[in-house]
């Protein structure tokens, strides 16, 4: 079985946003940059399939140079080997321009199980693995929170959360699946891991190497500016015992604050 | 040419989902400015019916794709009908909600129609003809105004941001598109959707939050936020520690690694309030954060603060909020 997973970089879940005062950008100097929470769950699981049904887990990752640093994460958990897809043209690439890209370099990859997190944490979009499904016209999959591969690896059975409840799919392989919160723990890089990893194959792929040209490239969503959110006030501490502090909260909520 | 505004209709079950009719009033604040009308879209089995309820709110014309095949999500049969939809509806403009279904069906189709899509939006608003979305990113940590250059625009609302449009004395013109759905087509099947009985409305749409951390101590102890959610017909959430801590379910996290919440009012009971907890929260309306540690991040961001000790404070909140909301 092979198993692709799709992977980012993101600053850390503890890291404060900085928008630049120009409002061009987001200031990244002293961010910590891991893998992308959501991607973990991905990779934990492709492991865990190559384990039980043997074959390749192959790590794809498009951003820049930093990203190898995550993929080395990725690669000490027990993926085989990366693709790096770096390019200076696809520095600010929106959803369907990555999800065009990567689509072109898993085209020749050959995977049985596509495998990427929920949503990265920066931009919170949640669209580039299901364009990527769609590109390569194959069945999705998202936010799976349970997983069981068929035993002769066809075909899977996945469930994920909806609003009052669980979606149970049965899904035939090919497919292209994101993971969330739950579906395993990931396990950590063994000290043995973190070696091998650093001799494990990391192959960097540019824009013309995906095999899609720089205008089919082209971004349809441009941001036009950065803003920080609107900072809120920190307002009354309520003194008194329980009894007193109790009582009053109720009425302010009722009376001032008009939310109850 | 392209023009009017078509708004997906979410349906589970024949149901209308809220996330449809605070779209049809996002539509309504475009529609003037985008031109054109406003229209909507209805997948499913049986579901024609709802086109009267979706002419009383604002739409002018119902596009309806029926079928077998469409009688329960997925992913390929619902991209499949709204893409036939579009086509034929020809919108300048589509708007989503950004729920469990449009999170997972509006990207297929952007991509299936080479359209642009913003996700997880929290304004719209047009300038010069264009939609300009305002959508936050690194879960609220920051905001960004996003257009989209050339063709369809499409964007994903976040629900619970508008209020859900009204009814008027309205009515459709229904339009019947033959979406072509063959069920034999379709390689993601739901086979059963599982639904978890609750009296407590959903997380990412309830008015109300009750959320507990570390402070909490326990599983057992969640009671304790369970009965004051109650009285208060509020959901529960929990913090990123607490959910790590296994006294609660991962589908309750609230935070940059669980759900992004805006109710009226957050009650954050011994919660510390990590800056990745303040970012799914710090949309919240009214903010209280019941502590014992007044150095707690929480209180930077709450507009009524107690410090002390949970145990003891809510429960008797529990008992003065039944006795207000029994007057």
């Amino acid at each position: 079985m092979n198993i692709v997973v799709c992977m980012k970089q993101t600053p850390d879940t503890e890291a404060k946003i900085v928008v630049n005062p120009d409002a061009s950008g987001i200031n990244f100097d002293g961010v910590k940059f891991v893998m992308n929470p959501y991607d973990e769950y991905a990779v934990e699981q492709a492991i865990q399939l190559k384990e039980k049904f043997k074959g390749e887990a192959i790590v794809v990752c498009m951003g820049p140079k930093r990203s190898v640093e995550a993929m080395r994460t990725a690669l000490a958990m027990g993926m085989d080997k990366g693709v790096h897809i770096d390019d200076p043209a696809l520095e600010n690439a929106d959803a369907i321009t990555t999800a065009k890209v990567l689509a072109g370099v898993l085209k020749d990859l050959n995977a049985d199980v596509i495998l990427g997190g929920k949503q990265a944490i920066d931009f919170d979009q949640g669209q580039v693995m299901s364009c990527v499904a769609e590109i390569m016209d194959l069945p999705q999959v998202s936010n799976i929170s349970f997983m069981e591969m068929g035993d002769d690896g066809k075909s899977c059975n996945v469930s994920r959360r909806i609003e009052g409840g669980t979606e149970k799919y049965e899904v035939s392989l090919p497919a292209v699946m994101t993971c969330e919160k739950g579906l395993n723990e990931p396990r950590y890089a063994s000290l043995p891991g973190i070696m091998k990893a650093k001799k494990k194959e990391i192959k960097d792929v540019d824009l013309a190497g995906s095999g899609v040209s720089a205008d089919d490239a082209k971004n349809k969503t441009t941001i036009n500016k950065y803003m920080s959110p609107p900072e809120r006030q920190a307002g009354k501490i309520l003194e008194g015992e329980a009894e007193e502090t109790a009582a009053e909260l109720a009425k302010l909520l009722r009376e001032e604050a008009k939310a109850i | 040419m392209p023009e009017g505004v078509l708004v997906f209709a979410e349906q589970r079950e024949g149901n209308m989902r809220k996330s449809s009719l605070e779209g049809l009033n996002v539509a309504a604040k475009l529609v003037g400015d985008v031109g054109g009308s406003v229209s909507a879209a209805v997948i499913g089995k049986g579901v024609a019916g709802l086109a009267e309820k979706l002419g009383k709110c604002g739409a002018s014309k119902v596009f309806v794709a029926e079928g077998d095949a469409l009688e329960v999500y997925s992913p390929e049969g619902y991209a499949k009908a709204l893409e036939a939809i579009i086509k034929q509806a020809d919108p300048a403009v589509v708007v989503g909600g950004c729920t469990g279904m449009g999170r997972d069906l509006l990207p297929r189709v952007a991509a299936k129609l080479g359209a642009g899509l913003v996700s997880d939006c929290t304004e719209l608003s047009v300038d010069g003809g264009k939609v300009v979305a305002k959508k936050p990113t690194f879960s609220g940590k920051a905001l960004v105004e996003a257009v989209i250059s050339d063709g369809l625009q499409m964007f994903s609302v976040r629900p619970n941001i508008y209020p859900a449009a009204e009814e008027g004395d309205g009515s459709a013109e229904v339009v019947n598109v033959d979406a072509g759905v063959d069920a034999g087509s379709i390689r993601a099947v739901v086979k059963e959707i599982e639904k978890v009985v609750s009296s407590r409305p959903e997380l990412t749409e309830a008015g109300i939050i009750v959320s507990g951390g570390r402070g909490m101590k326990s599983k057992e102890n969640f009671s304790v936020i369970e009965a004051l959610a109650d009285a208060l017909g509020a959901a529960v959430g929990a913090s990123r520690a607490a959910v790590d801590s296994d006294y609660a379910e991962e589908s309750i996290q609230v935070g940059q690694t669980g759900k992004v919440v805006n109710p009226t009012l957050y009650i954050a009971c011994g919660i510390s309030g990590a800056i990745q907890h303040l970012a799914g929260m710090r949309t919240s309306k009214v903010i209280v954060a019941i502590n014992k540690d007044p150095e707690a991040p929480i209180f930077q961001v709450a507009d009524y603060g107690i410090v002390d000790d949970l145990f003891k404070v809510v429960p008797l909140l529990t008992e003065e909020v039944k006795k207000l909301l029994a007057e």
